[in-house]
């Protein structure tokens, strides 16, 4: 039986929990803010910070001086390619996970999850000397296959989670009526798992498109993506906080707005089978 | 936008004039900095007269020199001009990763460049970049507030007077530090600085056999100096402070004194950001009567990665964006004070520049730096505030957070001389040093 809750607990709850989520978009919400500040008001005391001018002088200056759209453009080839890449090899995967088990499926499952635990600085040069041999230095196909490969576990547990969820006498059912491994899969399997889906191509177009180890270290100028574009504005000897931030809103706004439209699925993705 | 319409007529004239057969596209790798974005805005020019076009990837300085070292040790080929230092320059040129800057043509004149940037830059007496900007370090400090103190700064003061003058100028209640300077972690950063500051107390990285000198009495006068001078007188938080954070607080009117690169010269006399641009005088940077001042130097030079396709068409940039051609086509763009600085022996000797408050002592701080004589005592090493040997930059980052710890109170300085010790002489065993 649910417990009732006080107005009183409702509105401390409520209070709460707004007060938590401006803590944690605080930082978003400054870049947002200086953005819109010249260099010389950026570095001020917060209070002359947002009585300053306000202006769009960061955002003409950045988008005269680099190309966004290119960035852009190369941001979403790369993390949709990776992730609908993912989506291929890890549905059979977490299928025969989920419905065939063997002895060693929770071996294989912890396996792969250990590999995210390898630093990444570990395998650049391996990775990046067969990028020089197989001429996929700088492209975004050679960026899809890393990203992929490295989402890959995240992707494959997420699908087992939810395939699990998923009574094993529908699939039986179905190839007592005839239909093909493939069929069973692409017909039966994978309609009845599309929030799951769903949610695991949100999280991981997310987790692609803020990448940036591997979109920095194996591009130049061709399929540089966003993290490159705000990596431009990063300076140690110079203030560009205002262009800086002004680069940083318009590589995150994308994400954030996606973010904003899916947020349903992407809570049910990840507190999906936390309750039972 | 109608000189860059014009440029870009030019550019296709241009082309057509030379059949655009020999035309290449140069992939650059540079740092984020105001002078190397000016050279992004006026490539037009190059592309102009020589037909070929460039792509630039920006990325911030640390990013860049992991990004670059991982593509030239690998022989990646992803750039055909890289942005480099003068740490980095004579290591790779020893190597054989760069390709050698000696057929470049008669109307460059090589002998213009400043011999302290183009001895930095070479291996064995061969140039292996060219110097786009170089830049040492200085006292920068406000005129106003040194007034009300009472007292004069000499053109060339030492650190006693320094100390002095920092807590006379500090005014607590008014946010006013009597000095601010660098404590941030980092070989780059707080390393740096203090690398240097060192060199002027008689201290130096390592003796002739390339044993660690921490535990020498110089080392411990040298940060006890900096700890009980920053606490008097340094912002709150100084441990955390590098480049950026103390050029804020002197733009803000925060900072007495100021010893950092002099390329930041040009940032605090500009009105548009500096509340304090009209007050500020320079001096050298300090010393401590042993015959070695606390200055660096430093140059951000263009290089050519050894077996990239297009040599020929870099060396023509190379030569067009470190060229005396340049920096009027700056100067007629964006004023004498915004030219690349420090590289080139004409450029002070040009009666426009000549005019730009900066400039002189500019020239002289980067004069009295010596990268082969930078300690009291003989050390096996090339640099002043770095050692040019491939491990250097781990190692000082290391030595550099436990300085760092000791500044934020974590740790006493002996402490932190202690470990630095250590860690040093492990470090230059394993490299077969000792």
């Amino acid at each position: 039986m649910a417990r009732a809750v006080t107005p009183r607990r409702k509105m401390i709850n409520t209070t709460l929990a707004w007060s938590v989520g401006l803590l944690i978009f605080f930082p978003i919400l400054w870049i947002i803010v200086l953005s819109f500040k010249t260099e010389g008001d950026a570095i001020k005391t917060p209070i002359e910070v947002l009585t300053s001018v306000w202006t769009f002088e960061s955002y003409l200056v950045v988008q005269d001086r680099s190309d966004y759209f290119k960035h852009f453009s190369n941001s979403v080839i790369i993390a949709m390619g990776s992730t609908l890449l993912g989506i291929l090899i890890a549905v059979p995967a977490a299928w025969s996970m989920a419905f065939v088990p063997s002895k060693r499926t929770r071996g294989i499952l912890m396996w792969m999850l250990s590999t995210k635990m390898l630093p990444a600085v570990g395998v650049l040069y391996p990775i990046y000397i067969g990028f020089i041999k197989l001429g996929l230095l700088d492209t975004r196909l050679g960026l899809i296959i890393v990203l992929m490969l490295i989402n890959l576990p995240i992707i494959v547990w997420m699908l087992y989670t939810y395939f699990r969820e998923i009574p094993g006498e529908i699939l039986e059912a179905a190839r007592m009526d005839g239909a093909t491994l493939r069929e069973e899969v692409l017909y039966v399997l994978t309609p009845m798992a599309i929030p799951g889906i769903a949610s695991t191509i949100l999280l991981n177009v997310i987790l692609a498109w803020n990448e940036a180890f591997w979109t920095l270290n194996l591009t130049a100028a061709k399929a540089a993506p966003l993290t490159a574009f705000i990596a431009s504005y990063s300076s140690p000897e110079g203030l560009f906080y205002a262009k800086l931030s002004a680069a940083s809103v318009m590589a995150i706004a994308p994400i954030l707005i996606l973010g904003w439209f899916s947020q349903k699925q992407l809570v049910r993705g990840l507190t999906f089978g936390a309750v039972k | 936008m109608k000189l860059a319409n014009a440029l870009r007529a030019a550019t296709a004239m241009s082309l057509l004039a030379t059949g655009a057969v020999h035309a290449e596209n140069l992939v650059i790798a540079t740092v984020n900095n105001g002078d190397m974005i000016r050279m992004q805005g006026l490539t037009d020019d190059f592309t102009a007269k020589t037909g070929h076009t460039v792509e630039w990837v920006t990325l911030e300085e640390n990013v860049l020199r992991q990004r670059v070292t991982t593509d030239i040790t690998t022989k990646g080929g992803a750039f055909d001009i890289m942005t480099i230092g003068m740490y980095e320059t004579p290591i790779w040129g020893a190597n054989g990763w760069l390709v050698a800057l000696d057929d470049l043509s008669a109307e460059y004149d090589v002998g213009d460049i400043l011999p302290a940037m183009s001895g930095g830059l070479s291996h064995d007496g061969t140039l292996y970049a060219a110097p786009f900007y170089g830049e040492s370090s200085m006292i920068m400090y406000r005129t106003d507030l040194m007034e009300a103190a009472g007292l004069e700064m000499p053109d060339a003061p030492s650190w006693s007077f320094i100390a002095k003058a920092a807590r006379a100028m500090t005014d607590r209640d008014n946010e006013i530090n009597g000095v601010c300077l660098r404590g941030k972690a980092g070989w780059g950063e707080g390393g740096a600085f203090i690398t240097a500051m060192s060199n002027s107390f008689g201290a130096r990285w390592f003796d002739e056999d390339w044993n660690a000198q921490f535990d020498t009495r110089e080392w411990s006068d040298t940060l006890n100096f900096f700890v009980n001078m920053m606490t008097d007188s340094g912002p709150a938080g100084y441990a955390t402070n590098g480049f950026n954070e103390n050029l804020s607080l002197f733009q803000q009117g925060k900072c007495g004194m100021w010893i950092d690169a002099t390329v930041a010269a040009s940032f605090v006399t500009n009105p548009n950001d500096s509340t304090v641009a009209d007050s500020v005088g320079f001096a050298l940077a300090p010393d401590n009567g042993m015959g070695v001042r606390s200055n660096w130097l430093w140059a951000w030079a263009l290089a050519i990665p050894a077996g990239t396709q297009k040599e020929a068409a870099a060396k023509e940039f190379i030569e067009w964006a470190t060229s005396t051609g340049y920096i009027e086509l700056v100067a007629a763009n964006e004023g004498w004070a915004n030219v690349p600085p420090g590289a080139r022996v004409s450029l002070y000797e040009n009666a426009n520049y000549k005019d730009v408050p900066f400039a002189q002592m500019t020239l002289d701080s980067i004069l009295s730096a010596d990268p082969n004589n930078s300690t009291v005592d003989p050390s096996p090493y090339v640099g002043i505030q770095f050692a040019a040997i491939p491990e250097f930059a781990g190692i000082a980052t290391e030595v550099s957070q436990e300085f760092s710890a000791a500044y934020a109170g974590q740790q006493s300085v002996e402490e932190a001389l202690a470990k630095a010790q250590a860690l040093t002489n492990d470090a230059m065993e394993a490299a077969g040093y000792r």
